[in-house]
């Protein structure tokens, strides 16, 4: 016959195996499960553009600066790069976006003026302005973490919203969206 | 136009993520070379290895040879040499990337459970060990 204080102490000799191995699940199934695309959003959104003063991308156009965006009016902040193929494929984008009125400035990231010019010749120059960001460090001061990405900066210099990766045609209405927003 | 399909077509197979491609531009100054004040290059080198690739996420800007992490090396230690200290940097990259680009442990209050837990497991461990020390006298 057993006492109930060794029955107690025989149910206790299970607990660490029973948390041994609700451990080994719980790190089990965080190693199996897919990651999700991290997509780091700035956590800028919501706050002032930070000041920053860059020199033109391309010849021919002003470069950018902080100051631009407190005009009054909504404007897109493209970051893009010449040598970065879905910045191809958001260009008709961009274009149609400008052709409906939107004003668009970029900043180019890691970017030489002859391969801007070209990469703007054969995809079309949506932009207002292309300042030249040559060490990323704007791009970092924006809290942005890789190209394309687009903010919607209302009038008063205010980041409202920003778009990781291309914008896609099924994009647009979001991106007007966020600019409307922004009017307010 | 066979050319923009090629490129639609190229774009569409890449994950939503941004693009790894390089740029066709030297890294940057302070990428690949160290400070000349050996203290202040200890003192990045300590931030760098305790900051987050943005693009590799599994490794530190000290580990990566990704373009962008040569980039925030080269703005660490130009940060470094002006003077700034690197506390500081941390900051100003928490502020725009949040926690997760620091591999340094907060003391926020999400982080509390861990910090109390070794006390709580050596607290529960000399529990159970006085009670069988107890029971062989």
């Amino acid at each position: 016959m057993t006492s109930p204080a060794t029955r107690k102490v025989r149910i206790l000799l299970w607990v660490p195996l029973i948390a041994f191995v609700a451990f080994v699940g719980l790190v089990a199934s965080g190693l199996l499960k897919p990651t999700a695309n991290v997509t780091l959003v700035s956590k800028l959104v919501g706050k002032p553009l930070p000041e920053f003063a860059l020199p033109p991308g391309v010849a021919g156009q002003p470069g950018l600066t902080a100051a631009d965006f407190r005009a009054g009016k909504p404007r897109l902040l493209n970051i893009f790069a010449s040598w970065c193929v879905p910045c191809a494929a958001e260009a008709p984008v961009l274009k149609q976006l400008a052709d409906a009125g939107v004003e668009i400035d970029a900043v180019a990231i890691r970017d030489r003026p002859e391969d801007i010019a070209r990469f703007l010749g054969r995809w079309g120059n949506p932009y207002a302005r292309i300042g030249s960001d040559v060490d990323s460090s704007i791009q970092f001061a924006l809290g942005s973490s890789g190209v394309p990405e687009t903010f919607v900066i209302d009038g008063k210099g205010v980041i409202r919203h920003q778009h990781i990766g291309d914008i896609r045609a099924e994009n647009v209405p979001e991106i007007l969206a966020a600019l409307k927003d922004a009017e307010r | 136009m066979r050319n923009a399909c090629l490129v639609l077509l190229l774009a569409a197979l890449l994950p939503l993520s941004p693009a790894l491609a390089d740029s066709k531009m030297a890294p940057a100054e302070y990428a690949y070379r160290q400070l000349p004040d050996a203290k202040q290059e200890k003192q990045a080198q300590d931030l760098m290895q305790t900051l987050r690739c943005l693009v590799c996420q599994g490794q530190s800007i000290a580990d990566s040879d990704a373009e962008m992490a040569g980039d925030m090396r080269a703005l660490v230690r130009r940060r470094i040499e002006a003077g700034e200290q690197p506390e500081d940097i941390r900051a100003w990259l928490i502020e725009r990337y949040g926690d997760w680009v620091s591999y340094k442990p907060t003391t926020a209050p999400v982080t509390w459970p861990l910090w109390a837990a070794p006390v709580l497991l050596l607290a529960a461990g000399i529990w159970v060990g006085r009670g069988r020390f107890r029971r062989r006298r």
